[in-house]
């Protein structure tokens, strides 16, 4: 049998995470192969929905990455992100889902090691939960 | 029907080392509406570039995916290339697979697949990008510079000496602000009236700048190069035409109250200008303390007036100016030191702070240049200066402050210049002289026999001959001290104005946790705001000394002509825009905006919300909060969201 290998979608913030992900990059760090990042203008332009589509289209984990709170491009974004986040925490258990399986961060542009470090847990972690199809969810 | 061109970079061996290019290359071909996929040495180079170009023109591309770089480094490019193929430049997507693929993992065919997805999710969002123009704005090629203090005064002699005009606004009777209060400046001891006042007659001179003092701007509305302020003159309580400054009002006054430009130290009448080289040379009437005007009596000022001048009904005028940016240039205050109890300051008289002693020091003062102490007009022979009042204090605010070590440095050499036999102690945590010839001057200071006392300072009590006692812990010693002095001076920090979250609040600026008005980027973008169009310079951002204040304020003035240098602005079409026949007109977007981007609008009987292209700054927050999905952010719609994750999950392009 293969190993799992997960698939993590990101949607990283313009102007924090994504330059944070690109320095990560600039920097050499290496990080599990498993995460497809989308570019995002603000963690607070993020529907839930993209969220539900990605776990609904058989993501194993999804990530929101923004700016830390106070520094957010416009002003409060992240906050807003924030909130909806918790939401959706709420709602996942309802869904069957495992709350471990969505993630929000705070990566700035300067944190190339957190966000390599990140990816590496969080692709630790889902693979310590396993698969979706495999399990009941 | 779409017709995607692919274009796959190698980047020397970045890309190429750790990615099969010819293996992503063949996959990519099968994907749908991809008419032609080509993987080159260095595409971003001019034959790279030519080589998009050319497919374009001869094989009707109509949209174009770049797998390469960091859509950071040559999206502009690549936008660039598709506008001169004749193509709306806004059908690019760019795959990252360098940064975000080939320089971070290490297995070959792993790292392949991730940029094949990766080539996917560009495909799926480009298929869904519309062409987009930029929307043209015309400029006012005027700048309100709030505030004229050194970094106001700088600004706007910049700009206007460049040939367009500045609208500058003063809170206060007369342009100079901080700088006009003090003596001698550190290092090089100049006057700073020697140095501050002949810019302030270059700004009253020149006919590029419209002066309002006495005056606060209380509205600003619009967006970058199209500001619309409010300005209020307040009543001087005289025609200031007709006003010549002869200054026999004032002379004749006969009351006489704390003067605040004095810091309390001297005292001044109740019909004033702040000090003798006022720009404009013209009084205010107190209105508070004049006799006339609170009890109906007096009334000498207007006897005595030659020119007639005196109106004391005269009420406030209301001035509206047009510009295309603002430049805010509003100071600081000093650190009220009342809240450190423990320091005696307002309790003991001979507890002042360092701004009071500068007045002291000033030849133009109420001494006229003599320290004397407050409680008995003794001469102190023994001064303590107490370093890191209100800053490095997490009691107080947690910022150095950066000019109170050479500003008490300073005030110890002149004292030791003046009394030889006087015996002065710097009492401080770190000596901070980080300036250009500040360490040589700290130096000097110290071959000049004044004590440097390492140890913050615990207390200060009175004696009752008005002596007061100084307890701290000196760290060199490791031992608490104690010891009477004539005199106290407390070196307070600076501290945002008592008026900044007014001015926050007109021009929807961000402030740091701090208090003063935060740049947007520490480093790279230190003049710039977080509103487009809108500046800061000088001791409003941070606390700063002179020469700082006016670089930075030279820095204010470029970036302000780079806006309204201009008779045109483009402004980015990333946007969101609103799908009227849809909306409900909820509000839900207009309460969510940071921007106040959104209005209610009347449509058909019914409220729909609109727009304003230009003060949109294209954060998507309205989008997420609409209840029917009737906002869109350009190019980054949940329609192409879905789509993407389609294409990398779904397996789908």
């Amino acid at each position: 049998m293969t190993e799992f290998d997960p698939r993590i979608i990101a949607f990283c913030c313009n102007w924090c995470s994504y330059v944070g992900a690109d320095l990560a990059g600039t920097s050499r760090l290496q990080y599990p192969h498993n995460v497809r990042i989308i570019r995002t203008m603000c963690s607070g332009q993020v529907f839930p929905s993209y969220i539900l589509k990605a776990l609904e289209l058989g993501a194993d984990g999804v990530m929101i990455a923004g700016c830390h709170i106070g520094d957010c491009h416009y002003v409060s974004g992240n906050k807003k992100a924030e909130e909806r986040f918790r939401m959706l925490l709420g709602i996942m258990k309802t869904l069957g889902l495992d709350a471990r399986r969505i993630r929000l961060e705070w990566i700035s542009a300067s944190e190339g090691v957190k966000f390599a470090n990140t990816i590496k847990e969080f692709a630790r972690e889902i693979k310590e939960l396993g698969p979706r199809n495999g399990g009941k969810e | 029907m779409t017709n995607i061109g692919i274009y796959i970079c190698h980047c020397g061996t970045n890309i190429a080392g750790m990615i099969d290019v010819e293996e992503l290359a063949r996959k990519a071909a099968k994907l749908k509406d991809v008419s032609v996929v080509k993987d080159y040495r260095y595409l971003c180079s001019d034959p790279g570039q030519d080589l998009i170009k050319e497919d374009i023109r001869s094989m009707d591309l109509d949209r174009v995916v770049v797998a390469a770089c960091s859509p950071r480094m040559h999206e502009s490019t690549y936008r660039k290339v598709l506008s001169e193929a004749g193509i709306n430049p806004f059908l690019l997507e760019i795959a990252n697979i360098r940064e975000q693929a080939s320089w971070v993992h290490s297995e070959k065919e792993k790292t392949t697949e991730k940029a094949f997805d990766l080539v996917r999710i560009a495909v799926a969002k480009v298929k869904k990008d519309e062409s987009l123009e930029s929307l043209p704005a015309d400029v006012i090629q005027r700048v309100l510079v709030i505030g004229a203090g050194i970094a106001g005064i700088q600004t706007s002699l910049d700009i206007a000496n460049i040939g367009y005009e500045v609208v500058l606004v003063e809170k206060e009777q007369s342009i100079g602000g901080r700088m006009s209060q003090l003596g001698k400046t550190f290092p090089t001891l100049d006057c700073s009236a020697c140095i501050l006042t002949p810019r302030m007659v270059e700004v009253s001179t020149n006919p590029k700048i419209r002066l309002h003092t006495y005056s606060e701007v209380e509205e600003i509305s619009g967006f970058i190069g199209n500001f619309h302020a409010k300005i209020r003159k307040k009543s001087r309580g005289l025609n200031p035409d007709l006003c010549t400054g002869c200054g026999e009002c004032t002379a004749r006054c006969p009351t006489k109250v704390p003067g605040e430009y004095d810091e309390g130290m001297g005292k001044r009448k109740a019909i004033y200008t702040l000090f003798p080289q006022a720009v404009p040379n013209v009084p205010v009437i107190d209105r508070a303390n004049c006799v006339y005007i609170t009890k109906g009596k007096c009334g000498i000022c207007k006897k005595v007036c030659p020119a007639g001048a005196i109106d004391y009904e005269l009420g406030d005028e209301i001035v509206e100016e047009e510009v295309g940016a603002v430049v805010v240039a509003s100071g600081f205050d000093p650190f009220d030191p009342t809240s450190k109890e423990e320091l005696g300051y307002g309790r003991y008289k001979n507890v002042i702070t360092g701004l009071q002693l500068e007045r002291l020091l000033h030849t133009a003062g109420p001494t006229k240049g003599e320290v004397i102490r407050p409680s008995d007009g003794a001469v102190p022979k023994r001064i303590a200066f107490v370093q890191c009042v209100g800053s490095r204090d997490e009691h107080a605010n947690k910022y150095c402050s950066r000019v109170c070590c050479m500003h008490a440095i300073k005030n110890a050499l002149l004292i030791k210049e003046h009394h030889p036999d006087a015996e002065i102690f710097i009492y401080y945590i770190d000596i901070r002289a980080f300036g250009k010839g500040y360490e040589e001057f700290y130096k000097r200071t110290q071959e000049h026999g004044i004590k440097f006392m390492r140890g913050r300072v615990a207390e200060i009590f009175e004696e009752n001959n008005g002596n007061v006692v100084v307890r701290a812990d000196d760290t060199l010693l490791g031992m608490v001290m104690e010891n009477e002095v004539d005199m106290a001076v407390l070196s307070v920090g600076m501290v945002p104005r008592s008026d900044s979250a007014k001015i926050q609040k007109l021009l929807g600026i961000a402030t740091g946790s701090d208090g003063f008005f935060m740049e947007a980027h520490a480093k790279l973008r230190p003049v710039e705001t977080l509103v487009d169009g809108v500046f800061l310079a000088g001791t409003a951002q941070g606390p700063k000394d002179i020469p700082d204040t006016v670089a930075q304020a030279k820095g204010a003035a470029s970036s302000a002509l780079g806006v309204i240098s201009h008779k045109v602005l483009e402004l980015s079409p990333l946007i969101s825009e609103v799908d009227e026949r849809l909306c409900r007109g909820c509000g839900d977007c207009k309460d969510i905006c940071e921007y106040g981007a959104i209005e209610l609008i009347t449509l058909d009987s019914r409220n729909a919300a609109r727009i304003n292209p230009a003060l949109c700054k294209g954060c998507g927050a309205c989008t997420v909060a609409c209840c029917n999905g009737s906002i869109k952010l350009r190019n980054f719609t949940d329609t192409a969201t879905f789509a993407m994750l389609e294409a990398v999950l779904g397996g789908e392009a």
